[in-house]
């Protein structure tokens, strides 16, 4: 598999969004490098490297969609310490401690904070790392 | 029981044969045992569970490593659980050391001992908010004092380890 088919990137008129992903071996599925125009031609390079050209459709998605940002989420926890809670945020996302604090609170009281927003990777990342240190995190696309 | 910060690690002294059981108890009690709502909330979802392909990978990949991490903290602390063995007929003043250098592996599997603890009794919000529940009678209002024993530590080794 080439380099280019490793990838995925997708190109728009009025917004550009880069990821190149090393997804293996967690994912089995192609990938593919796709330009598209919201009211034109669609032009998709497959992994061969050839170029062919689609009719415009309504709407495209790539085969996922990881150029749509994903946010972060940590719900409430009964029995998770506020401290712990917050020590977790610290080093995790290197927040100072008042901002962990904060999260945390909202969290306590609100019953979910959003701790990030980005894409697809690093939020899987954060979320895992939450979930190493037993917080119950999710991951939710924005939409 | 007595519990202070010395340079390099923290002593519990002065243990009751009672508390020091219950730390004995730490890595068993982390262990869901095949109870669902232990291993669900060890191993919790990590998105909606209509995004069945994220979860699917999560449970094949990212799962198995942190299986890995909270078996490495319990096997950490079992270790150094070990200074309460003995063929002693009493566990009074004994004394437990706990390098600051397994903090870490002491709060995630103190927490995990909660959390399944918890998961295990279905405790309510109420029943883990209430501090002064006492005396202990029943096997759930001693799973409630242990939930919170192990809690009093986790507050101890994040204060005064600053970690």
């Amino acid at each position: 598999m080439s380099a280019l088919a490793d990838s995925l990137f997708e190109l728009r008129a009025s917004y550009v969004s880069v990821s190149t992903m090393s997804r293996e071996p967690r994912r089995g599925v192609g990938c593919r490098a796709q330009s598209k125009e919201t009211e034109g031609t669609t032009h998709v390079l497959d992994e061969t490297g050839s170029v062919t050209t689609a009719e415009p459709t309504k709407e495209t998605h790539s085969e996922e969609d990881f150029d749509l940002p994903w946010q972060v989420v940590v719900h409430n926890d009964p029995v998770n310490l506020m401290s712990y809670v917050t020590m977790a945020f610290q080093r995790v996302f290197g927040y100072p401690r008042e901002k962990a604090e904060r999260h945390m609170l909202e969290v306590h009281h609100k019953g979910r904070s959003v701790l990030w927003a980005g894409m697809r990777e690093p939020a899987e990342l954060y979320v895992q790392q939450l979930h190493g240190y037993l917080l119950l995190a999710t991951l939710e696309k924005i939409s | 029981m007595e519990i202070c910060r010395h340079n390099d690690h923290v002593e519990i002294s002065e243990l009751d044969p009672f508390l020091a059981e219950l730390l004995r108890q730490i890595p068993a009690s982390g262990s869901p045992d095949g109870v669902a709502a232990a291993e669900q909330r060890l191993f919790s979802s990590p998105a909606n569970r209509k995004e069945t392909e994220l979860c699917a990978e999560w449970k094949m990949y990212v799962e198995p490593e942190l299986r890995r991490l909270f078996q490495s903290a319990t096997e950490t602390v079992a270790a150094d659980l070990e200074q309460l063995n003995g063929n002693e007929k009493s566990l009074a003043n004994r004394t437990l050391r706990i390098p600051a250098k397994h903090a870490d592996a002491w709060l995630n599997a103190l927490n995990q001992a909660r959390l399944v603890i918890a998961a295990k009794n279905n405790f309510t919000e109420n029943e883990l908010g209430d501090h002064f529940r006492s005396p202990i009678g029943s096997r759930r209002d001693l799973s409630l004092f242990q939930i919170n024993f192990y809690g009093f530590l986790q507050e101890f080794m994040l204060r005064d380890l600053g970690v």
